[in-house]
């Protein structure tokens, strides 16, 4: 009796709570929506605006960050420097944690949209975040550039907002299998994560080396043991790798490798091309694992900013960091000429067409945000010494 | 389907599935021991364990290891080791007592509903686990080289590594030294006393709230153990490596039968093998998929897992 009195009572007091938290979604939703529609309105012509932002998306924390952080500090750098000299009328760089993750970028892409004076974005930097936020940033009218989001679909999608800085996988794949195939392996085995931008490599990469591929396995986001697939590798009798992912998984698996005493060549995309990929690692591992990357060496871009780069971080640029300052100034050099609405900066880069100052590459897009495909360029990267040693240039196939 | 891969390589494959089945076995009893007193999963559990990893980490980074070192001889490794896992226990011990203490003890004296229980159990998961994660920034740790890597044994196509045979060997010792703990000892015998009746237990002078500490102390003992092997194995860690080995593990507990010592080790080793036997034949995005398939298939037929609930029932 008193139990049955005290459920029904629990009864009463869950439907209550429920009716309270159903009425707060529904507010908080309105409350959005409201928040939208002013978001995406334009401010009046002809004054100037100050205080505008630039947002920077991407993994700033979290196993991945080495890909990311250094486009960031370079983006600070850009927006430094812009401010040295336009003192009068600043922009600041907003950023926005996405700690590489899909899931948290919705999220985060509403509240940057929500934000007015958010007028162009950096990123997002990873192919599956990309696929998550662009739709907010197309809806908003927000434009985009990545600095390294390479999956080949992104610009498939219809988001008049996208821009790639960089070369899509359809150029760096080849190039990756060309290098592989100048190893002379008897065998090549491919293992992919799972994830957008992986899959979408390691596909590229078994297209171009054909028969060469014997064998290929899947990885999971996330994974520890790896224990079936290098069971797998070492009875191949594969001599090289094709690993398309991130560091956080291909690390541990290039240990575990290692572990059971597999001596052939791991190559990798630029998801792995960073400093983490090395420290986690460690320099007896990864020796001579091979990274590929649609970017020049950083520390070889032009002009003044390496210089300008180990002044301010007291360290060489890292991986993207040269495209990253390049496209944050792209959105400075809209800023300046007063283009100070997200419409307007989206018509500066659709009729833009000048080489960056770091890069040397020429930012002319086609109608879909594809960089024009005879400016990009691939290198290889060999780890050396618990360094990422710039190989060589990839020839075109 | 690839039944080459399986046949090719079922030596290997045995081996490392009952490597990986050792260190789920060691976390699972974590789940089972405090399942078979309280009768509640203590979800915390995989973030202690997760703590563990980082034990071993610091443990060997305050001697000046990190991933760069070079391989330490092979005593200097064992003694590294060794100090390792006492580190990594006692921090292990220590956080599950935490959880007891701080999630679970004050509800059980305001005699919380169940699922208050559960949620403070999700939310000391949640704490552990992202406390980490800003703490250490979320980054990677690569796991300094400790045993060498050249097979020892070496019969036909069987191998196995210094890793190996030590992560069987220590997860064998450890086991043996629990059963032995719970059946044979005064502290044992609360602890079933515990799980059989803990009104009776009370009565006949047992302080329940001890046990209670004893049996988390345990737990996290294991999953610090488990911790520094699965460190050596996985050679990286991260705030959310609890997650995915927590969910395994309790699955093999579930598999043995939840409550159940002896259970709950050989749910894990049988689920370390099939996971990897399936790996092997279907490809590695089918592993978790395998193992939670043979999991409920097994408790469609057997619904208290294979040797039946009795952390209570087992008798000196």
């Amino acid at each position: 009796m008193d139990a049955e009195r005290a459920s029904a009572l629990r009864q009463i007091f869950v439907r209550a709570i429920g009716g309270v938290a159903l009425a707060a979604l529904v507010m908080g939703g309105a409350a959005a929506c409201k928040q939208d529609e002013g978001g995406s309105g334009s401010n009046d012509a002809g004054a100037k605006v100050c205080d505008l932002k630039i947002g920077f998306f991407g993994a700033l924390s979290g196993a991945d960050a080495g890909l990311v952080t250094p486009g960031k500090q370079a983006a600070d750098m850009a927006i430094k420097q812009y401010n040295a000299e336009h003192g009068d009328c600043k922009v600041s760089l907003q950023e926005y944690d996405s700690q590489g993750k899909p899931e948290l970028s919705g999220g985060l892409a509403t509240s940057a949209v929500n934000d007015a004076k958010v007028v162009a974005m950096v990123g997002p930097a990873f192919s599956g975040e990309s696929e998550t936020a662009n739709p907010t940033f197309q809806q908003a009218g927000l434009p985009v550039i990545s600095q390294s989001a390479t999956r080949p679909s992104l610009s498939e999608q219809g988001w008049a907002i996208f821009h790639r800085g960089v070369g899509n996988d359809f150029s760096q794949g080849p190039a990756a299998a060309t290098y592989i195939k100048g190893l002379n392996p008897a065998k090549v085995f491919v293992v992919d994560d799972q994830s957008a931008y992986g899959a979408g490599l390691a596909d590229e990469v078994k297209k171009a080396l054909g028969p060469l591929v014997t064998a290929s396995d899947k990885a999971t986001d996330n994974q520890q043991d790896f224990s079936a697939i290098v069971t797998k590798v070492t009875s191949s009798g594969a001599t090289a790798l094709f690993y398309g992912g991130y560091t956080e998984e291909a690390s541990p698996f290039l240990k575990q490798l290692r572990q059971a005493n597999w001596k052939g060549t791991f190559v990798g995309g630029d998801g792995i091309y960073d400093a983490n990929m090395l420290s986690v690692t460690g320099n007896a591992d990864v020796e001579g694992a091979v990274a590929t990357c649609p970017c020049a060496p950083a520390t070889e871009a032009k002009g003044t900013f390496v210089a300008d780069f180990q002044k301010e971080y007291n360290a060489p640029p890292g991986v993207y960091a040269d495209v990253a300052y390049d496209v944050t100034k792209i959105f400075l050099e809209a800023i300046g000429e007063g283009k100070s609405t997200r419409a307007d900066i989206q018509a500066f880069l659709t009729s833009y067409g000048k080489p960056g100052a770091a890069t040397g590459v020429t930012y002319k897009w086609t109608d879909k945000g594809e960089l024009d495909p005879a400016q990009v360029r691939v290198w290889a990267y060999v780890a050396k010494n618990g360094q990422w040693a710039p190989d060589k240039e990839i020839p075109k196939a | 389907m690839q039944f080459n891969d399986l046949i090719n390589g079922f030596p290997v494959l045995t081996v490392t599935g009952l490597t990986q089945g050792a260190i789920y076995a060691l976390v699972a009893l974590g789940y089972t021991l405090v399942y078979g007193v309280l009768r509640l999963i203590n979800f915390a559990h995989s973030d202690v364990f997760m703590i563990g990893t980082f034990g071993a980490i610091w443990t060997w980074s305050a001697f000046g290891f990190d991933a760069n070192s070079p391989r330490p001889s092979l005593g200097e490794a064992l003694g590294l080791i060794a100090l390792a896992i006492v580190v990594a226990a006692l921090l292990c011990g220590f956080f599950a007592m935490l959880v007891e203490v701080t999630a679970y003890r004050p509800l059980r004296a305001r005699n919380a509903p169940p699922l208050a229980f559960l949620i403070t159990a999700i939310g000391a998961s949640f704490v552990l686990s992202e406390g980490m994660g800003a703490f250490t920034n979320r980054r990677q740790f690569g796991v300094p080289a400790m045993l060498p890597t050249d097979p020892v044994v070496n019969l036909g196509g069987w191998s196995l590594t210094p890793l190996q045979i030590s992560t069987l060997v220590v997860a064998v010792v450890a086991m043996v030294a629990l059963d032995w703990f719970v059946r044979r000892t005064r502290f044992g015998r609360g602890i079933r006393a515990v799980a059989q009746d803990s009104n009776t237990a009370a009565l006949m002078g047992v302080n329940k709230n001890r046990v209670i500490l004893l049996v988390f102390l345990i737990g996290g003992l294991m999953a610090g153990v488990a911790a520094v092997m699965s460190d050596m194995k996985a050679a990286s860690t991260r705030f959310n490596v609890g997650f995915l080995i927590g969910l395994k593990a309790f699955a093999a507990a579930v598999l043995g039968g939840i409550g159940n010592l002896r259970g709950a080790a050989l749910g894990g080793i049988l689920l370390g093998l099939v996971e990897n036997y399936g790996s092997a034949v279907f490809g590695t995005n089918f592993r978790d998929f395998i193992g939670f398939l043979v999991l409920i298939l097994l408790l469609m037929f057997r619904p208290t897992g294979l040797l039946g609930e009795s952390l209570g029932r087992a008798r000196a």
